[in-house]
């Protein structure tokens, strides 16, 4: 068996014996009749599935796999790159402080941004490692208490009692896909059938206000509306936790909206302000950065 | 007298920006400092006392000013230097990205502050949509729980349609640490929220104490970071669209442990495929 499959195993076989040598000796063991294709990746793998047999197949397929296993070494390759990159350029230049953070983390910045590609709060406010504790949800949306646990109000509760932050930011931006398949969900009155659209709904009200306001305006313009809307939404659902409002009352948490425009590069920021005397809450500081 | 108080009221407020509710606070102080000016001229003995609780007082708005200024001096000067240096030399690229996202990779992170994949793997705008939570869990599919990380797997996997999956553990990570302190499952949760998202990576947790019951609490720990990976890792398939996307080969799977205390980064794949059959006759 071994010597009528030589053509194609000795390709297969050339492959391992560059990347992994431990690999070429289990393909040994198994037996002259038995191998795996795409097992020469390398770095650090779990313990693979030995006794998978593969049917080699037309020359076709076989192709066909080991073109995967080219594309995966590239992504290893990849990944390799991008890492030794952040070493190099960032981590060894500054082992000091990375040894000091390695021991504990003390954030004075919590963020909740959207997990969109294009807003990493790190990358658009400039926040270095130990700096900003950051959650990324879709749409940056915050529940209210009462809709009880989610991940969101978990990374909170360790933010302001364990870190214990001082400045709550929530950014919301431009374009969101989120906002846009809640402004475009219709019948209200079912369950959403989607997970997208099942979370989204989190921000119903901000929905609501906008479509009394502006429902003239173009679909866009009121999903810019919308965007905005819920970053208010947001930052009043993060005082229905008492641990937050006991601290913004006592002033030792700050809590800022953010609405970055992805077309201008603008960014309007906001903070939240109370009255010591009332319950009040209100806006203040407004500024745009542009 | 009258007019030095006055003075002195005024160099407070200028340290304040103007806004519309701050209009309204300097309305409500000048009606403030009438009274006590009305106070002091019939009752002048009371100045020095008036005085020291006034300097007491400037000094406190002023550093109520500083210690507010402080983070959005902060997110200022990042933004700024974010537009000069990378949005106004990259036109081409943020022009594009702002009329859509296209994004290869969808990952998995902690909220650690230190641990941003943006730093550690170089993601550029536009190359991946990021999660990030608590221990970077990725919990089962469920239609009523947890819809945030769901609604983020779909939007990634079926509508932004990313060709990658990477969730990234590090090392000293507090959320690993709250799980592996939990003492057993049916104990009552000490905090609101905290135990029961870290639960999700109980099956981790349970397998580390249980074979790893000679080593350090710390090397528990760590070995606990990687096998909740691979429990999110698990969790990611048991969503119909990711599976479906995972056997067509459209859709791979890694986990992978970021070490700052080593400076090391670990990257594995999650296998999942099926082989022909075989036929026995």
């Amino acid at each position: 068996m071994a010597l009528t499959l030589c053509g194609r195993a000795r390709r297969l076989v050339s492959a391992t014996s560059i990347y992994n040598h431990g690999c070429l000796q289990r393909l040994q063991q198994t037996g002259s009749d038995r191998f795996q294709l795409g097992e020469a990746k390398a770095i650090r793998l779990l313990p693979r599935r030995t006794n998978m047999v593969q049917e080699l197949g037309s020359r076709e397929e076989f192709m066909q796999e080991n073109i995967d296993t080219e594309t995966s070494y590239d992504f290893l390759d990849e990944m390799r790159q991008r890492f030794l990159k952040f070493k190099r350029q960032k981590y060894l230049p500054q082992i000091e402080k990375f040894q000091a953070l390695a021991i504990a983390q003390s954030p004075k910045v919590m963020v909740i941004g959207c997990a969109d590609s294009r807003v990493c709060p790190s990358y658009v406010l400039g926040f270095q490692p130990g700096e900003a504790f950051t959650i990324r949800n879709v749409a940056n949306l915050i529940t209210p208490i009462q809709n009880g646990p989610t991940e969101t109000n978990s990374a909170l509760e360790f933010a302001v009692t364990t870190l214990q932050v001082e400045n709550i930011i929530v950014m919301g931006h431009s374009n969101c896909g989120g906002i846009a398949a809640l402004m475009n969900h219709q019948n209200h009155l079912e369950q959403p059938s989607s997970l997208v659209e099942r979370w989204v709904m989190n921000g119903k009200a901000a929905k609501l206000r906008t479509q009394e306001v502006s429902s003239h305006l173009s679909f866009d313009e009121q999903c810019r509306n919308c965007e905005k809307e819920s970053i208010k939404d947001s930052v009043m659902n993060l005082i229905t936790y008492p641990w937050i409002r006991d601290r913004v009352k006592r002033g030792e948490v700050k809590i800022h909206g953010c609405y970055y425009n992805l077309s201008d590069c603008s960014l309007e920021k906001w903070r939240l302000s109370s009255d010591k005397n009332s319950n009040e809450f209100y806006v203040s500081n407004r500024e745009i950065w542009s | 007298m009258a007019p030095t108080f006055g003075k002195c009221f005024r160099f407070c407020c200028a340290n304040t920006s103007p806004g519309e509710e701050d209009e309204m606070a300097t309305e409500s102080y000048e009606a403030a400092i009438k009274g006590l000016n009305d106070l002091l001229s019939k009752k002048t003995d009371l100045g020095n006392v008036a005085a020291e609780k006034i300097k007491v007082l400037t000094q406190e708005l002023k550093e109520l000013d500083a210690s507010n200024n402080d983070a959005v001096e902060r997110i200022k000067s990042g933004f700024t230097h974010f537009k000069t240096e990378k949005y106004l030399k990259n036109d081409a690229l943020f022009s594009d990205l702002a009329k859509g996202q296209s994004p290869k990779f969808l990952v998995f992170a902690c909220s650690d502050s230190r641990v941003c994949p943006s730093h550690i793997l170089n993601f550029q705008p536009g190359e991946a949509f990021v999660v990030r939570n608590i221990a970077n869990m990725v919990p089962p599919f469920d239609q009523k729980r947890h819809s945030g990380v769901g609604a983020a797997v779909e939007y990634a996997v079926v509508h932004l349609k990313v060709e990658n999956i990477v969730v990234i553990g590090h090392s000293c990570c507090g959320g690993i640490k709250g799980l592996m302190s939990i003492e057993d499952d049916a104990a009552p949760t000490q905090s609101d929220f905290i135990e029961n998202w870290v639960k999700i990576g109980a099956q981790a947790r349970n397998k580390i104490k249980e074979e790893n019951q000679d080593l350090s609490y710390d090397d528990q720990c760590n070995k606990c970071e990687k096998e909740a990976v691979n429990v999110s890792l698990g969790n990611l398939l048991s969503y119909p669209f990711v599976r479906a996307a995972v056997v067509k080969n459209t859709l791979a799977i890694r986990g992978a442990h970021y070490d700052f205390v080593k400076g090391t980064f670990d990257l594995w794949e999650l296998d999942f495929k099926t082989t022909p059959a075989y036929e026995f006759s």
